[in-house]
């Protein structure tokens, strides 16, 4: 066989390879959205069909009022996600300037107490940042979810710590000799060359506090404070895996914005989870 | 000069040492004592001593959570490092739809818990899922062609299969690991193959002696990442079980068991004994990860 021919048969057996693992890493989407608008009786089929012989769009609408306060749910998901992503960049991306751009005294042996913080999972600390919090009267406030933002994510200082490494040095020095001091370095000339970092690091704990299912758990009391990952969990416990077309139609919706600002996003989140793995 | 430096830097990086403290010391701290103490949050902690871990050991439950965590662990760990790579593998060819390979592979993993969790205690389904509607034809044919009378499981109304129904729940979402190793795997010089080719090397030698050992730093940080997060898990299975722990407690993680010790029981001291337990066992796993790996992650320079 010629070397092309090889090439040839080589790149059709990747490409098979490719499309059947693609086709099983969608189909999960296309049954949510089959489900989605199928009427109840169709879910119950014992036949698999995924066209639906009635296609009921109502089932969105229906299935938005039977989660209760659907549209209070996103403003709350809405409203912390907001706040957290302002918390995460500003705080976050002051510590990154202080660990890469300004050289001190012990810095890098601090930034290892950073990584290693990383490795602390939370349902290790949260009984007694619950009782922080409780004792601060913060239970059943939205506080405990978005306060703790505007200290510093040890994840989010490592990937803005190294979009600032990557600068070049003589940027800050000529700026210094020009008289500036850190602030203004910080302000007006790294941050505006990272932009698109501090937009990964937005997107990043944007999904975040979107996902974010313990948290909500724990800290909020009241339904009418509900997050939209809350919702949905509390409309599955109730509905006790009945009504599925409704399930599958709500599951849509609150997948469907992250879906979206994907595809807004999409060079942004690629760029920002390959730097994740950079790490020696 | 040098002080005021050392000041200007400690200065930027004061909200992360604020929280260091207050997240990160203090409870880590304050846990350890607790797990000391008979605590119920509602009456102030009384110390008792290692009663907790005295009482951790003889409690049958725990010991499930900790077989549950590991056994998932365990499986779902080494085969989403062995799907996410072989996919990003795949996707270093140059070929046709490349960027949309890897978009679609990438899209499950933002989907968010508590809608994955749902989402596959529909497809997993025993008698309307999808897995199963894909699977009893085969099962059918197994059992025509070998006499068997093979059923599809309940997934997860059946404790011998409730986990596997989890961990093929979180391998559809590897696609964060396939993009961080193809950018790995981008990142491998070109003339490192031209050498293996020349050298008579096909693709698996240049996989296994050129691609694999280059990007060995990026595995490694994957993988430690995988641990900590697998042992970690508690949403899609709490979700998966409506709000409870599976069939037989077959989906009682450590995690699952810490938050029923703490908020359904309000058995603070016992769920912070739970915790230092975890907190230990993921550093033991960490370091366990790094000595045997470090002969054999090559580090460019180095």
């Amino acid at each position: 066989m010629g070397q092309r021919n090889k090439l040839l048969l080589t790149k059709t057996i990747v490409l098979v390879l490719l499309c059947l693992a693609g086709i099983a890493f969608l189909l999960p989407f296309a049954w949510m959205v089959s489900t989605s608008l199928k009427p109840l009786n169709e879910t119950m089929s014992i036949r698999m069909h995924w066209i639906p012989e009635h296609i009921r769009w109502s089932n969105y609408p229906e299935a938005i009022v039977a989660m209760g306060d659907f549209w209070r749910y996103a403003g709350n998901s809405l409203f912390l996600c907001l706040m957290s992503v302002v918390g995460t960049v500003s705080s976050s991306a002051l510590a990154a300037y202080g660990f890469s751009r300004i050289e001190w005294k012990g810095r890098d042996k601090i930034f290892a107490i950073v990584l290693a913080t990383m490795m602390i999972p939370f349902p290790v600390v949260m009984v007694p940042i619950y009782n922080l919090f409780k004792h601060l009267g913060w239970i059943g406030t939205f506080r405990p979810l978005w306060v703790p933002t505007f200290f510093a994510s040890a994840f989010n200082v490592f990937l803005l710590r190294q979009f600032f490494l990557g600068l070049p040095k003589d940027i800050s020095e000529a700026a210094r000799i020009d008289g500036c001091n850190e602030m203004q370095i910080f302000f007006r000339i790294i941050l505006p060359l990272c932009k698109p970092a501090l937009l990964v690091v937005a997107l990043f704990q944007f999904l975040y506090t979107w996902n974010d299912f313990l948290g909500p758990l724990i800290f909020l009391t009241d339904q009418k404070q509900f997050t939209l990952a809350l919702g949905l969990q509390s409309f599955q416990s109730q509905s006790g895996g009945t009504a599925w077309h409704y399930l599958m139609a709500a599951s849509t919706l609150v997948i469907l914005p992250v879906i979206l600002l994907f595809f807004v996003a999409q060079r942004y989140f690629i760029e920002g989870i390959s730097t994740t793995g950079m790490k020696n | 000069m040098k002080e005021n430096r050392t000041l200007t830097g400690l200065l930027f990086i004061s909200p992360w040492i604020v929280g260091f403290l207050v997240f990160n010391v203090y409870p880590i701290v304050s846990s350890f004592y607790f797990s000391l103490c008979d605590y119920s949050v509602l009456s102030p902690p009384v110390f008792i001593g290692a009663q907790n871990y005295m009482d951790l050991v003889r409690d049958g439950v725990f010991w499930k959570a900790l077989y549950n965590t590991l056994f998932f662990a365990g499986f779902a760990v080494p085969l989403g490092l062995f799907i996410s790579l072989s996919l990003a593998i795949l996707l270093n060819f140059e070929i046709f739809g490349r960027g949309i390979f890897r978009v679609v592979f990438f899209l499950p993993s933002l989907v968010p818990m508590v809608a994955l969790a749902v989402l596959w205690q529909w497809m997993l389904n025993g008698e309307l899922g999808l897995i199963n509607h894909v699977l009893s034809p085969f099962l059918h044919a197994w059992n025509f062609l070998f006499k068997t009378s093979l059923n599809p499981p309940n997934w997860l109304l059946d404790a011998h299969y409730a986990k596997w129904g989890l961990i093929f729940t979180t391998l559809w979402g590897v696609g964060n690991a396939v993009v961080i190793y193809l950018a790995g795997l981008q990142d491998v010089p070109r003339y490192l193959y031209e050498a293996a080719e020349i050298d008579g090397a096909n693709f698996w030698g240049k996989t296994w002696h050129v691609t694999l050992p280059i990007i060995s730093p990026t595995i490694y940080f994957n993988t430690i990442m995988g641990i900590i997060g697998a042992f970690q898990v508690f949403a899609v299975p709490y979700v998966m079980a409506g709000g409870g722990d599976g069939p037989e407690r077959s989906l009682l993680f450590i995690a699952t068991y810490i938050y029923q010790n703490a908020f359904d029981y309000w058995n603070m001291g016992y769920a912070c004994a739970l915790g230092l337990i975890l907190f230990l066992v993921i550093c033991g796993l960490t370091l366990l990860a790094t000595r045997l790996s470090r002969k054999h992650i090559y580090y460019a320079g180095k």
